[in-house]
């Protein structure tokens, strides 16, 4: 244990020190101040931040280390910000030092399953090499696996991912994502799966005055704003919006907003007030809102409209 | 006989470490880079068998690296080498190109002059 101390090594290291050097800080200030929401998320990013930060100090004093397990799952409903939080996580583990470039490679089956036997293999190969350094985000995992075709290929790309998964820990990150339950059902037909991801990190809906939130901070960036009523038209809409099939969080709140944006552009032409300032060119008003087939139960063509 | 061709080839063999910072070089400005291997060293010889396709969209070297392993293993005593392609001309052109694998005994390059038309020389090289 103690053999010849390596003089080389530092005796002591400051976290806060190496916090603020690593760039993890921004990272996690960027991930607070652009996500509305997401508390339990947040949290577990911060407390995965710290694990990796005190990892890297164990390494650097020359303490015992083992590159910690990184792959991750999330899960959630549809729009609940997974795949923003996989491009910030690529960004954090790089800061860190874990993925050496830092890049985001997203997949779905289709990438990684090929259509004929012997397909696969090379496909999934492919992706894996184009995520190496990075991180590999596989969304809607749970398609790779189709109990209902013992000869489905998606066996064979998880054997592949699997095997990556294990052996080159050090060249790339996999985060799985996924509804929930769907995912469950994955992993415990998978534990294969289960066991080589040591973080699971489940995303929970947006309350109605986090949408609100949400819609205003969309709104801001594109420099819009809304009216007093059209906020009060924005509020009831997403009420009646979360009753409706197909709701998907912010996803479909960023739908609304550009048909609002179409309505109001619509308006103002047809109107042909005269000039017209910033203020009027940027100003939703509650009928841009209203318009909405929302309000009035929603069509079935409708309805899926706006889910997609 | 070590043969020359290409980049780097009257260096010292490229170690792990090496190879792989030139190939994130390569990578780094945008190159697309591709294995090719060969069991005929000949100078003339300029067409090496392809090991699967450039690989045109790769962040990080670890992805040639794979290749080049699974080609040596899968072409033991062959000569690998990694070529980088360069399409800012519309087109794509090699524009490095370096051994990184080499059989343990190199065969050897004669040549022979033979002489033509009166006093004209011809050579002929020949691996074996």
């Amino acid at each position: 244990m103690d053999a010849a101390p390596d003089t080389t090594l530092p005796k002591t290291v400051d976290l806060r020190a190496e916090y603020e050097s690593s760039g993890a800080r921004e990272v996690l200030e960027e991930l607070d101040a652009d996500l509305i929401g997401l508390e339990p998320v947040k949290q577990r990013i911060r407390e995965t931040a710290a694990l990796l930060l005190v990892e890297r100090a164990r390494k650097s004093l020359g303490l015992a280390h083992d590159t910690p397990t990184l792959h991750m799952s999330f899960t959630g409903n549809p729009g609940t910000g997974k795949t923003t939080v996989a491009l910030k996580m690529a960004g954090l583990l790089r800061r860190l030092g874990y993925v050496r470039k830092g890049h985001l490679v997203s997949v779905t089956r289709d990438d990684l399953v090929g259509q004929y036997i012997g397909h696969t293999a090379p496909k999934t190969r492919d992706v894996l090499k184009r995520a190496m350094g990075g991180v590999l985000f596989i969304d809607e995992a749970y398609y790779l696996y189709r109990p209902d075709n013992e000869r489905d290929y998606g066996q064979e790309a998880i054997e592949i991912l699997l095997q990556v998964m294990e052996n080159m820990r050090d060249d790339l990150v996999v985060i799985l994502a996924g509804y929930a339950d769907r995912m469950d059902t994955f992993f415990s037909a998978n534990p294969g799966f289960r066991s080589r991801i040591a973080h699971h990190i489940d995303f929970p809906d947006y309350s109605n005055g986090e949408l609100n939130q949400i819609a205003d901070h969309m709104l801001s960036v594109q420099n819009y704003t809304l009216s007093p009523e059209a906020e009060v038209a924005l509020a009831e809409y997403i009420d009646l919006r979360r009753g409706q099939p197909h709701f998907a969080n912010a996803r479909s709140i960023r739908n609304a907003l550009d048909r609002a944006r179409l309505r109001q552009a619509n308006r103002l032409f047809l109107a042909d007030a005269g000039p017209l300032d910033a203020t009027a060119l940027s100003r939703i008003e509650a009928e841009d809102i209203r318009a909405s087939r929302v309000f009035s139960g929603g069509l079935d063509s409708d309805r899926k409209e706006a889910a997609a | 006989m070590r043969i020359t061709q290409g980049c780097f080839s009257y260096l010292p063999d490229l170690t792990d470490e090496q190879i792989t910072a030139q190939v994130d070089y390569c990578l780094s400005r945008g190159w697309a880079v591709g294995v090719e291997h060969t069991d005929d060293p000949h100078p003339r010889n300029t067409f090496w068998q392809m090991w699967g396709h450039p690989m045109f969209d790769l962040k990080d070297a670890k992805g040639v690296m794979i290749e080049r392993e699974a080609c040596r293993t899968a072409n033991p005593g062959h000569y690998i080498r990694l070529n980088a392609f360069d399409s800012t001309r519309g087109f794509e052109t090699v524009t490095m190109s370096f051994i990184v694998t080499r059989p343990q005994v190199e065969p050897k390059i004669s040549m022979t002059r033979t002489e033509v038309d009166g006093r004209q020389i011809r050579y002929t090289h020949t691996v074996g």
